[in-house]
Order: C-alpha cells, then structure tokens, then sequence
C-alpha cells in the first residue's frame, strides 16, 4: 500500500489533484453545513449545472472556461438565494428550473459545435488528468478566502442559520451573510467540477454535513468533524480511484456514501 | 419612564397605510404587557416596526435600549445541531458585533443567563433533543442575554401543553418582577396570559381597541 502511495506522489498531475482536492473538501463541507441546515442543499446541484452550461458555451467560443463561469454562477447563485426568500416561487422549484434549462443549453450547444467529445466528459463526471497550474493556484487563492472568512463571520454565520429573525433583530444584517455563502458555494462549485465533474461536485457539498450530523450534534463539532470526514473521505477516493482504475468523482462520492452509512448505524447504536 | 413609544403610527406593506393604522401605545418600564388580537389583526406586523425590521414611513417608533426578542421557533431548528451553550452565547453578539470571537465577559453573561434559568448544568445537551418547554427557557435566556431591560416574544406558548405554558408564564413573571425586565407578549391563549399580565392591548384590523390593565380584562373593561 505504502510503495502505491509512493507512486502515486511521483505524478505532478496527481499532487495538483491531491492539493486542490483536499482544499476544495474542506471548504465544500464548511460550507455545506450552512447549506444543508439552511435547506438549501439542493442549491449546489443547481449551480453545477449552470457551471456546466456556462463553460460548455464558453469552450464553444474557444474562450476560457474559469474567468466567465465564476462570474456567472455567482449571479445565478445570489438570484436563487433571493427567490428562496421571496417565497412566490418556491426555491426548489426555481433551482429545478434553471438547472434543468442550463444543463440542456450546455448539452444543446456541445451538440452544435464540437459534439460529445472527451473535454465534455471531463465537465460531466470529472478528470483528476484536467488540473492545471492555473487551477491549482484558483483553488489555492478561493480555498484561503472561505477559510479567512469562515473564521471570521463564525459566529455570525451561526446565528444567521440557527434563527434569521433573531439576527435580523439584533441588527446582523442576514441578507449579507446568505450572498456570501452563496457566492463562496457557487465559486468552489466552479473550481471543484474539473475535478469532480458536474454530475458529482454538489455531493461532496451536503455529504459531509450530513454524515457528521448522524453523530455529533453541537454546531462546533459538527463544522469542524465535517471539515475532517471531507478530507478523509476524498484521500480514501482517490487512493481507490487509482489503485481500481475508476473514475475519481464517483469513487469519492461513494467513499462519501459508505461513510454516511457507518455514521448512521453508529449513531443509531450510541443512542441506544 | 416609556421603554417604548409609539406615536401616530401607520404601516402597510405596499404603498397604502392600511396594515396598522394611526397606532399609539406605550410600554412602560416594569410593563409585563400581553398584546392581543386575531390572526392578521397586525399584531406581528406591529412588532416587525417596533424590532425595526419593516421600515417605518409613517408615525414614530422610539424605543429607549435594546430589546431582546424571542421569535416563534421555526422548522429550521427542528433537527439544527446545537448545544444550549451556544445559543445562549449567540445571544450577546450585539454586545461586541465586530470581534471575532466570544469575549471573557459574554462567556460569563452566558453562564450567568443560564444558572438564572437552570440551564447551566445541561448546557452541553442539543437544542433539538430537549422538550418544549426547555427550548423556550434556552430562547429566553438567549434573549435576555442581547438586553438587560425588554423582551419582547412572539407567541412563546405556541403548541405547548398546559402545564408548560403555566411554567413559561410563571418564569416570566418572575423575570418581569424580581429582576425588573419589561416584557412585551403577543398571544393567542388570552385567556391564560391576562392572568399574569399587567396590561393588555388589543388590536382588531389594526387599530388598538383596548389599552387596560389586565385585572380588567374579560370583565368588559372600557373600550377605546
């Protein structure tokens, strides 16, 4: 296992994956654990699949995808976030929505340009062969930025999610904090699909809040459990992933489910 | 001395003043007030002006101090992970809004929230695993600790059985007369609330209908 492990850190392609990987877990379950308690889980599948479309009509232009796709998830993502509290058209059914609309946009202009080519299919399910150097520093510069912020709005972040009135009344300005997330989870969707891909980036999101919450149950504990349980999980996947031969994303996604699945039985048998 | 006063003032949603209209009150310090009316009479739309949460275009809302307020409970916190410790805590956030982290003293107001109403030897327990009545204490206790003068809640007996809602009344009495914080009630179970009220108002499509002392309600008491 050792000597695997060994070959696998003399790729350059694979310590990019591993780097950016491993930051992209750790900031996708930070903020996943606002996401899933805020009922928002299904936001980061959307947004994917913007992202999706966004990069498909890009590369149809010859443009590069990164510089056009942060932008524009991160508006599609406030405006979701805005509908959700407006109430007249439920959030989940505004996220079905455009999600649906963009993916066919992506599907429908790869169809007319280039056709279903490997490029594509590495936007769908993933490729840890696509990380760049351009990539790796995106990753490294968005990763540092949640964490800050993170830190910093804790508390904050914490009262917003527990109760918006009582925030709201005590002049926390709530609006602010949910854009912010929002622009935070739209990014890291954009940085994390090369490698994900965009059928996949959006469980490694929810899964690892999900997964802590089956045990822990203090807000501290369960930030800080699903920041490890993320990490834990995408280094078991690739290893898997590499050693098998089996694509990175849905290895990772299912190393993620296995442990959703231990989480539960182990808290069902700690309760009793 | 008024901890908050209300004067003229009327509110709608969209551009009409037609939600509330020409109001005055005023809450006095010591006030254990109980406000009443029938759903969409705008008694929440009233209290969303005095919070400051709807912007106030007509009339004049002057509240003297912080007012700690204790919303209805919402499906969120139904399976939210989070011990009673760190609700309570979240409470002094406007002591020090722009830190980062909780101050020696906010952990202090904290404990000292919570021995006040028995929480603190079971401040590690999660906030979705206790009953009813124990998630109202740690509600109160959050926000007693964002005032030291005013609550104000918003129908804090909601859902609870009667034995709990005479234990929340009475903790609330309490609070109102041996530690001297105002409290301003919205509620449904009138009935139940005068009897540990000072005041009530009433409000019917939003206008005060009455302004009495609670001993007086329910016996006719005069109309305004």
């Amino acid at each position: 296992m050792i000597e695997t492990i060994q070959e696998m850190l003399s790729f350059a392609f694979i310590n990019r994956a591993l780097l950016v990987g491993t930051l992209v877990s750790l900031c996708a379950a930070l903020l996943g654990v606002s996401l899933v308690l805020k009922r928002y889980s299904n936001i980061g599948d959307g947004l994917s699949h913007v992202a999706f479309g966004i990069t498909t009509i890009a590369t149809a232009f010859g443009l590069a995808p990164l510089p056009i796709a942060i932008p524009g998830v991160i508006v599609v993502a406030v405006i979701l976030l805005k509908v959700g509290n407006n109430h007249r058209i439920k959030s989940d059914s505004a996220i079905a929505l455009i999600s649906a609309s963009a993916l066919a946009i992506g599907v429908a202009v790869t169809s007319a340009t280039t056709g279903l080519n490997t490029d594509v299919c590495n936007f769908m399910f993933g490729s840890i062969l696509a990380m760049s150097m351009e990539d790796v520093i995106i990753s490294i510069v968005v990763s540092i930025i949640v964490l800050i912020l993170f830190v910093i709005y804790y508390r904050k972040l914490f009262a917003v999610t527990f109760d918006e009135d009582f925030s709201k009344a005590i002049g926390l300005k709530t609006a602010r904090y949910t854009n912010l997330i929002a622009i935070l989870t739209a990014v890291l969707i954009v940085v994390g699909m090369r490698m994900m891909g965009t059928m996949l980036i959006s469980s490694i999101i929810i899964f690892p809040a999900l997964t802590s919450m089956r045990i822990f149950k203090s807000f501290k504990s369960v930030v800080i459990s699903s920041g490890i349980i993320s990490v834990v999980c995408f280094l078991i996947g690739i290893f898997l992933s590499y050693l098998y031969n089996i694509s990175t994303g849905a290895m990772i996604v299912m190393v993620n489910l296995i442990m959703f699945i231990l989480f539960t039985i182990l808290g069902k048998i700690i309760k009793e | 001395m008024n901890v908050i006063d209300i004067k003229n003032l009327s509110f709608g949603y969209f551009s009409e003043h037609d939600v509330l209209k020409n109001v005055n009150m005023q809450v006095k310090e010591g006030d254990f007030l109980c406000i009443v009316g029938e759903n969409g009479s705008g008694k929440s739309t009233l209290i969303k002006c005095i919070l400051g949460l709807n912007k106030v275009t007509k009339g004049e809302i002057n509240v003297n101090g912080r007012i700690g307020y204790l919303p209805q409970m919402t499906e969120v916190q139904n399976n939210f992970p989070a011990t009673i410790e760190e609700i309570v805590l979240s409470g002094t956030l406007p002591d020090n809004i722009k830190r980062i982290f909780y101050t020696k003293e906010d952990k202090q107001k904290a404990k000292e929230t919570m021995e006040k109403l028995q929480l603190y030897e079971m401040r590690k327990k999660c906030f979705y695993e206790l009953s009813g009545g124990q998630k109202q204490r740690v509600l109160i206790a959050r926000s007693l600790c964002a005032t030291d003068k005013i609550i104000l809640l918003d129908e804090p007996v909601n859902g609870l059985d009667p034995k709990i809602v005479i234990e929340i009344y009475e903790l609330l009495q309490k609070l109102n007369r041996e530690h001297g914080i105002t409290i301003v009630m919205v509620s449904h179970d009138v009935e139940r609330a005068v009897q540990y009220a000072t005041r009530v108002i009433e409000i019917k499509n939003g206008q005060v209908t009455k302004d009495i002392a609670a001993s007086e309600y329910g016996t006719g008491g005069a109309s305004k």
